[in-house]
């Protein structure tokens, strides 16, 4: 096949969960979400009611993906980190386990330091679950999609 | 590479529409978000220069519906087609699971045509893709100029594996979705084939 799959089991995707419900909290963090080096949003916590989380999934990885460029140009590996700063509103990005990215935005409720210290931690522990869930995608398994006829695919372009 | 979430219940795929410049890729892109249902798509972004010129991508997320009990989501992307923004098109390229190559029908840009789908080749294989396996649709589009190729020559010059081919005006519509429909299901097609 040409293109490996990413895939999330609820086990993973829960334990993910509650490692981003909890940087909310340590972190003093607005928003907290995580974002696959495609674009794909895999999990967010805190204040996401109001945010297009779908856009800036996107927008951190085009980022990524143009930092990542750069660095090679530089001979470097990568730019594992990313700090923008706004008048009210902070980004910092974290490349996590070079696979996904860890995006934290934040106000004057909390701090760079603050922030930097408790994505360190949490990237070590998404790190460890990401590589779990790896190993898991490789093992074969069931797929769901083994069984989808080209009926099931033609019905969803009957307008 | 498409992302399949058991938790959420989701197939995620990444389609990007390529060609030279000024073929038409944002304006497809354009015509799909004007005419779909407001709950299917996302805002599309669009990242370009003072000019309208896409300078890194343009962005349009969309819903097609449920199989087996699985949202599909498609991401679409373009590229910038201007030839010195090589190194950003490589990047948009990563993960993609279905290509659509635009090419503009008129007469005097079969060189930049040309120049694009092998510039495609190439930047798919420094990815580790091969043109040849990905899903992979061709769009000949401004077939409503007084200027244009016929179709057998189009053909002759960029679509010599003979993939699926569509006429287009993406400006008034005629031809987009077509193109759409058919690389979501080669993606689909292949999706299923891979599991």
């Amino acid at each position: 096949m040409v293109n490996p799959q990413m895939v999330m089991y609820e086990e993973e995707f829960n334990r993910i969960q509650m490692v981003v419900d909890r940087l909310v909290q340590d972190a003093n963090a607005r928003v907290v979400f995580i974002v696959d080096k495609n674009g794909q949003l895999i999990a967010a916590s805190g204040d996401v009611e109001n945010l297009d989380t779908t856009s800036l999934a996107s927008l951190t990885a085009g980022n990524i993906a143009a930092t990542g460029g750069m660095a090679k140009l530089l001979k470097e590996n990568e730019f594992a980190t990313q700090f923008h700063e706004g008048e009210k509103a902070n980004i910092h990005i974290q490349l996590v386990g070079n696979r996904v990215i860890l995006v934290v935005i934040f106000d004057a409720k909390s701090s760079l330091g603050l922030v930097r210290l408790r994505v360190k931690r949490a990237s070590e522990e998404l790190n460890r679950i990401f590589e779990a869930l790896l190993k898991k995608v490789q093992e074969p398994g069931e797929s769901p999609f083994a069984e989808i006829t080209d009926e099931d695919i033609d019905n969803l372009f009957n307008d | 590479m498409s992302f399949i979430n058991y938790m959420a219940r989701e197939i995620n795929c990444k389609i990007v529409y390529y060609g030279p410049g000024l073929c038409g890729k944002t304006t497809n892109l354009q015509y799909i978000y004007e005419r779909t249902n407001p709950d299917a798509k996302g805002k599309m972004i669009s990242l370009a220069t003072e000019t309208e010129r896409t300078l890194f991508f343009d962005f349009l997320p969309l819903s097609l519906g449920e199989i087996r009990g699985f949202k599909t989501r498609f991401h679409l992307y373009t590229v910038p087609g201007q030839v010195f923004y090589d190194a950003s098109r490589k990047l948009i390229l990563k993960g993609v699971d279905g290509v659509v190559f635009v090419a503009d029908s008129q007469i005097e840009r079969m060189e930049a045509n040309l120049e694009s789908v092998e510039n495609l080749r190439t930047n798919l294989q420094e990815q580790g893709y091969s043109l040849d396996r990905l899903p992979y649709v061709i769009q000949y589009n401004k077939r409503d100029l007084p200027n244009v190729a016929s179709v057998e020559e189009l053909r002759e010059l960029v679509n010599s594996t003979h993939v699926p081919e569509f006429e287009a005006c993406a400006r008034t519509g005629v031809g987009v979705f077509e193109t759409l429909k058919a690389i979501a299901k080669l993606v689909l097609t292949e999706l299923k084939r891979g599991s």
